[in-house]
């Protein structure tokens, strides 16, 4: 596509001016914004940064929630031809030090007194002589910030206004400098977290967001009349592509929630027909509904889980347009008329089209519930450095552990390594002011190195297993040279909802075997129900009841794993409970909650060793840290139980289990 | 709140050094008196209150804070003494006259309708501004669906004001109690008040809860210049957000100043922390 968003907006401001482009909750009604409104705006807005002294190339830091004027912000930076760098709202100003002096950024549109702050603060550590870094603040809720009397500091209101005068003196920039931008100028710069040193700088181009937003339209057939609910941080490039470049690209209307702690009730109000999520959100969604029909009365409780079996049975069939018995179908449609139908819309959903969730391994239960009651909820692929759509799940052939086939323009080939690459025309353009890690990633003939393992199924669906640096092999034994995705085979534990963490090792060895930690909550109240009297974690952790049942669900997982004959070689042979919860506070995780396997091999070595001797059961104490600083012994004897492992060849599930 | 509903203090009404704005007089307690048959309340209590100040009275328990606060507000008639709003002189006053004049509160133990939403509640607040009778009102129509629209707007202000947008619908009774409290603030607010008069907005609450609403009453004072009197248990508190304290005991004034001046008075160190016998 060899426009610009700014002339994306202009045109949609020609075609149709009273169009709804934004609308924002503000007192209560929801506030509309036309494309023509919109334009006008910018203009404003990018003749004031003009003035301010703001050229062509400059970065822009823009922080904030999704708020109309900060979108309108954005556009007026790339109309001018300088950068808008979104940082994450919620990060502490120390954060945003490496991203601002990385691109000496001199200006910044930041949402309110909090963000303010922050970049008042920066300012004054960072150059405490002085010095351009941040010399201009905006801010658009002037709430708090009366009497603050810092330099260059100012309100958006003020800005617009004298882009207005500014404007007037100077008639013909606006349009001049917009016919300027080139498809190929930067667009935006991302920043990527980076779990080790700095985080780099993604740049993108008008060309490469917009060619991939496109993709995405022509993929959902997406149209001006999608309506899309702005939620996550705009800092996030999957929120940047969802409602700023494909609605600049498709047209349709973006609505702005009142503030985070409204979301669920806006996302009700507006009915979005296209929506985004990742499958925390999902989750927490589900988690209340369950909440709320448990404490419902005993006939809707009842009639709930009466019509769940059902769509559990058939419900996903049906929203895949599978052949269903008539009966079923019958069913359906009474439940649709009671359950199903109030359901989607208490959670926002009766209008959805095509939602779509990624960042992280979804569970199949939770993703099937959503599609059983109707939900096209789909799974795609993508990161920063892909301008997101990579692969994309089409109607109607969706399943749980794949996401889907390379849509228009991608390329996609694993190396020898078991490494995914990439070739599309989205890809970034560089990493800004890093040529190293830019040469990491891009290959000279233009594959970029996604650092993820995966593979494309027999359907032509892709399946990412795990981080590529952390596949391995087995070696020796009947598997000799399977490939083992630990973190596939941990996620698959922990689908369960009595496994709430599990450790798998097998890299080098001739057999997998996992370390499983319970969920105190949901064993705890299993147990209960059995009348099953238990002392506490490391008591119920050692029960005998207990280990068979995840003896079971370990066993469903290698049913299901040998289905797969890439993966069958990882199924877990020889597991035991661990008497203690990992901790973070222990050092056993990632303050994200990710488990460090490296770690906890070195650690539990004993218990490792015992599991692969084949010794049944094992003695181990270890120190754990409370939460009180205080440090203490835990010790218990283990029982290691074998598990069921299956052939490679196809084996029906249910006769397994 | 922006410019619409009440404009802001101009900067010149400032002291330049510490960024408060100091005013007239605009409430005068003289010699107040209260008994309740032979237990006295009160006993000559004089005290002023300035505009925009925040002034706190502060005490040990039955000390008569909340009488002290009932006789300003018209709830209790005390035997003597006078009291000066705004240049006019009453010995007692009447509930309705007090909030006529701008005078509004809140209460130790929320007095909020619990079964209504958080709307309505607020609402309630604008009762004496609206000029439609309750017949229009049922019927909603012409001037009264007008009048509700303009009085929706500004509690729509106060709702975004206190960032309550999330609970609009929630009836008050299911809200958690720091939430319940700052829906009783925006019932005060409400009224336009020049004067809120605040019964221990702090109490059973826990940190943070207490960091908002001092925030908040620190915004209300700074937004819209409003004088405020609160009784207040949390010294912390009081210290920090307050201009000027009286401090009571035994229905007596024991100290009256600035809160480094109070905290160094040996009377309210002995009412405060006892003395060593």
């Amino acid at each position: 596509m060899q426009t610009t968003f700014p002339r994306l907006m202009l045109e949609h401001a020609a075609k149709r001016p009273g169009d709804a482009a934004l609308r924002e909750k503000e007192y209560g009604i929801w506030q509309t914004l036309t494309w023509a409104d919109l334009a006008s705006l910018v203009r404003d807005i990018a003749c004031g940064f003009a003035e301010a002294g703001m050229k062509r190339g400059d970065h822009v830091v823009v922080i904030g929630e999704n708020r109309p004027r900060l979108y309108a912000t954005m556009l007026a930076a790339q109309a001018l031809g300088a950068v808008p760098v979104p940082l994450y709202q919620d990060a502490a100003a120390t954060e945003y030090s490496f991203p601002i002096t990385n691109a000496e950024i001199c200006f910044a549109v930041v949402e309110d007194q909090e963000q303010v702050d922050k970049m008042v603060e920066l300012r004054d550590t960072m150059q405490p002589n002085g010095g351009p870094l941040l010399g201009r603040v905006w801010f658009d809720d002037p709430r708090g910030l009366r009497h603050y009397n810092e330099p260059g500091l100012a309100s958006l209101d003020a800005l617009v206004a004298s882009g207005r005068a500014w404007h007037t003196a100077h008639p013909n920039w606006f349009d001049d400098t917009v016919a300027a931008g080139k498809a190929t100028d930067v667009a935006a710069m991302f920043f990527t977290s980076g779990t080790t040193g700095n985080p780099k700088g993604v740049v993108h181009t008008h060309f490469t967001l917009l060619d991939r937003a496109a993709a995405g339209q022509r993929f959902d057939k997406l149209t001006e009349h999608e309506e899309v609910l702005a939620y996550l941080p705009p800092a996030w490039i999957g929120q940047n592509i969802f409602s700023y470049a494909q609605w600049l690209a498709c047209g349709y209307v973006v609505n702005c929630p009142e503030s985070t702690a409204t979301v669920t009730i806006d996302l009700k109000e507006v009915g979005p027909t296209y929506y985004f999520a990742p499958p925390r959100v999902f989750e927490g969604l589900l988690t209340s509904v369950t909440i709320r029909m448990e404490d419902a009365g005993a006939i809707k409780r009842n009639l709930f889980k009466h019509f769940m079996t059902l769509a559990e049975r058939v419900g996903t069939a049906i929203t895949d347009g599978k052949a269903v018995s008539a009966w079923d179908r019958l069913r359906y449609r009474v439940g649709d008329l009671m359950v199903y139908g109030p359901l989607r819309n208490t959670l926002g959903f009766s209008r959805v089209r095509v939602a779509y969730t990624a960042g992280e391994a979804i569970g199949p239960d939770l993703f099937s519930f959503y599609r059983s009651i109707g939900i096209n909820l789909k799974q795609l692929y993508g990161s920063t450095e892909t301008a997101v759509f990579v692969c994309l799940q089409p109607d109607h052939e969706v399943k749980a552990d794949t996401v889907g086939v390379p849509i228009d323009g991608v390329e996609i080939k694993v190396d020898s390594s078991g490494e995914l690459l990439v070739r599309s025309q989205g890809l970034l353009k560089e990493y800004y002011k890093n040529p190293t890690a830019t040469a990491e990633v891009l290959t000279p003939d233009g594959w970029y190195r996604t650092g993820d393992a995966g593979f494309l199924d027999a359907t032509g669906h892709l399946k990412i297993i795990d981080r590529a640096k952390d596949v391995g092999r087995l070696q020796g034994g009947p598997n000799d040279g399977a490939m083992f995705a630990p973190k596939y085979v941990e996620n698959k534990l922990k689908f369960f909802p009595h496994i709430k963490e599990a450790v798998a090792f097998g890299d080098r060895r001739e057999k997998v075997c996992a370390f499983v930690n319970i969920d105190f909550d949901a064993v705890g109240n299993w147990a209960e129900r059995r009348n099953l009297p238990y002392a506490g974690y490391v008591d119920l952790a050692s029960k005998p009841e207990v280990l068979e049942l995840i003896r079971s669900c370990v066993e469903k997982v290698n049913a299901d794993l040998a289905r797969d004959d890439k993966l069958a070689g990882s199924q877990v042979s020889r597991f035991l409970v661990l008497h203690k919860e990992l901790d973070a506070d222990d050092g056993e995780m990632t303050r994200t909650r990710k488990v460090k396997r490296g770690f906890i091999n070195d650690k539990y070595q004993v218990l490792v060793d015992a599991m692969y001797a084949g010794l049944p059961q094992q003695f181990i104490e270890t120190a754990v840290k409370f939460e009180d600083g205080r440090t203490g012994q835990v010790s218990a004897t283990l029982t290691i139980l074998d598990a069921k492992t299956f052939d490679a060849a196809p084996v029906d599930l249910k006769a397994a289990a | 709140m922006n410019a619409a509903t009440q404009a802001p203090m101009t900067d010149a009404a400032r002291d330049p050094a510490t960024g408060r704005r100091a005013g007239e007089v605009i409430l005068d307690v003289k010699n107040i008196s209260l008994r309740f048959g032979g237990v006295k309340a009160l006993t000559d209590i004089s005290f002023n209150v300035k505009e925009h100040e925040i002034r706190a009275i502060i005490g040990p328990n039955g000390a008569g804070k909340s009488s002290m606060l009932n006789c300003i507000n018209g709830v209790y008639a005390p035997q003597e003494g006078s009291i000066t709003f705004r240049g006019q002189t009453f010995s007692h006053m009447n509930s309705r006259q007090v909030a006529e004049m701008g005078v509004a509160r809140t209460f130790q133990n929320l007095a909020l309708f619990k079964g209504m939403n958080v709307i309505d509640n607020i609402m309630s607040g604008r009762n004496l501004k609206m000029k439609t009778n309750l017949f229009q009102q049922a019927i909603r129509w012409g001037a009264a669906e007008r009048e509700e629209a303009q009085h929706r707007e500004f509690v729509e202000h106060i709702i975004d004001f206190l960032e309550i947008q999330a609970h609009r619908k929630t009836p008050v009774g299911r809200l958690p109690y720091g939430l319940q409290k700052r829906v009783d603030l925006g019932r005060a607010l409400a009224m336009e008040p020049q004067v809120l008069l605040l019964d221990e907005p702090m109490a059973g609450m826990n940190v943070e809860e207490k960091q908002d609403m001092s925030r908040f009453v620190l915004d209300v004072n700074d937004e819209f210049g409003t004088t405020i009197v609160l009784i207040e248990h949390d010294m912390g508190v009081v210290m920090d957000i307050s201009d000027r304290v009286v401090v009571l005991d035994y229905g007596k004034k024991i100290g009256d100043g600035t809160p480094q001046e109070v905290r160094a008075n040996p009377e309210v160190i002995n009412a405060y922390l006892g003395t060593s016998h």
